[in-house]
């Protein structure tokens, strides 16, 4: 067996840039992350930024709660997780909803348009009814071009209503994953 | 065994005389309860849910108020379900943030179930095998007096376990309404107009 090999398109260059650019405008100064290929190009260019603070979680619930104490103390923040992670963040939300404090979460999904590895559909498939079921706004993203203006909305509605806003890039916006090698 | 004499609101009390702006949160459940029975202050977030996430929640305070000291109290059963906030707050590096855990060993709201700390987990291990380089398990009042100098000293992140006893406590609640908490608190920080923005 040959070892598998990632053939991910990360489409750094195409959209990173533009969505970095929109909430460093907005003045987000955390960006905690459990890191995934969609997010590599971004992650890369907020720990360029010594105004930013990229921090690495071991699961994506601590950047809820992160979150949540950052902006209690007048910092705001953008949490980037794949939708596997949603799962892991719920009974966290609650201190969003009872709070009412606002969060931004940029969510690359899994498990939906050309997905190959079958353990990441339930979680993928789940991903908008477990946010809709905790109080979290949903906006959905397939055109890389919309999505730097999808971000700057997300801002606006989080931080004007102290909403958590998840905006969700699907699939088709980041390419499937596919894996090469023999089989 | 849990040994300890140490009652748990009587070393929270000690650990927060003359606190100046020092800010607290707290996990939810007894930690809660104490920090209720000694003070109700803006400078104050005590978590009525959200287990697992009271060190993250401070985390993100002290990264956000870098000029004030922030200090975690919480339990053995809430700190063990977010051992990950250890490793990332010692590779985070705050300069200005403690966690205490009122270590009693037990599920103490639920009916006093065994935690692993019972079974001999050790937190300031756990602590220290994740880069922190302040720790410390005090068993003996003595101690008390130099771990409240500690909260107020800036440096590296400090998890401090404090073995308690395990006491039943009047349940004192805090504010229930987390808008309350929030906005006072952001008031305090962030002055009165934070609460229009």
């Amino acid at each position: 067996m040959s070892e598998p090999v990632s053939t991910f398109q990360n489409p750094a260059g195409t959209w990173s840039q533009a969505v970095y650019d929109v909430i460093k405008a907005q003045n987000v100064r955390l960006v905690p992350f459990v890191p995934d290929g969609g997010h590599r190009g971004l992650i890369e260019h907020c720990q360029a930024d010594p105004d930013m603070r990229a921090v690495t979680l071991t699961t994506e619930e601590e950047g809820v709660a992160l979150a949540a104490g950052a902006w209690v103390g007048g910092v705001r923040s953008v949490l980037l997780m794949q939708s596997s992670g949603v799962g892991n963040c719920i009974n966290m939300l609650s201190l969003l909803k009872t709070c009412q404090m606002p969060l931004v979460t940029l969510v690359t999904m899994r498990g939906e348009w050309g997905e190959f590895n079958p353990w990441q559909v339930p979680m993928g498939q789940a991903t908008p009814d477990v946010l809709r079921a905790m109080g979290v706004l949903v906006q959905r993203v397939d055109d890389p071009e919309l999505l730097p203006g999808e971000v700057d909305a997300a801002l606006r509605l989080a931080y004007s209503t102290y909403s958590p806003v998840a905006v969700l890039l699907s699939q088709k916006l980041l390419g499937a994953k596919k894996f090469g090698g023999s089989k | 065994m849990n040994a300890s004499r140490l009652e748990r609101r009587a070393v929270m009390a000690q650990l927060l005389e003359e606190r100046g702006g020092l800010l607290v949160v707290t996990g939810l459940g007894a930690t809660a309860w104490d920090l209720a029975s000694l003070s109700d202050s803006p400078h104050d977030f005590p978590l009525w849910g959200a287990m697992g996430g009271a060190a993250m929640f401070g985390l993100g305070l002290a990264l956000a108020q870098p000029d004030r000291r922030v200090v975690v109290f919480t339990g053995d059963g809430e700190m063990l379900m977010g051992l990950g906030a250890l490793s990332t707050i010692a590779t985070t590096r705050p300069s200005n943030l403690s966690v205490v855990v009122l270590d009693n060993e037990r599920y103490g709201e639920t009916g006093s179930q065994r935690t692993h700390t019972a079974a001999g987990v050790d937190l300031a291990a756990v602590a220290r095998a994740c880069g922190f380089e302040r720790t410390t398990t005090v068993r003996e009042a003595s101690d008390i007096p130099a771990l409240r100098a500690d909260l107020h000293a800036g440096g590296n992140p400090l998890l401090a376990v404090v073995k308690v006893a395990l006491t039943a406590d009047p349940m004192t609640l805090p504010p229930r309404d987390g808008t309350y908490l929030k906005n006072r608190m952001r008031a305090a920080l962030l002055g009165p107009t934070a609460i229009y923005e």
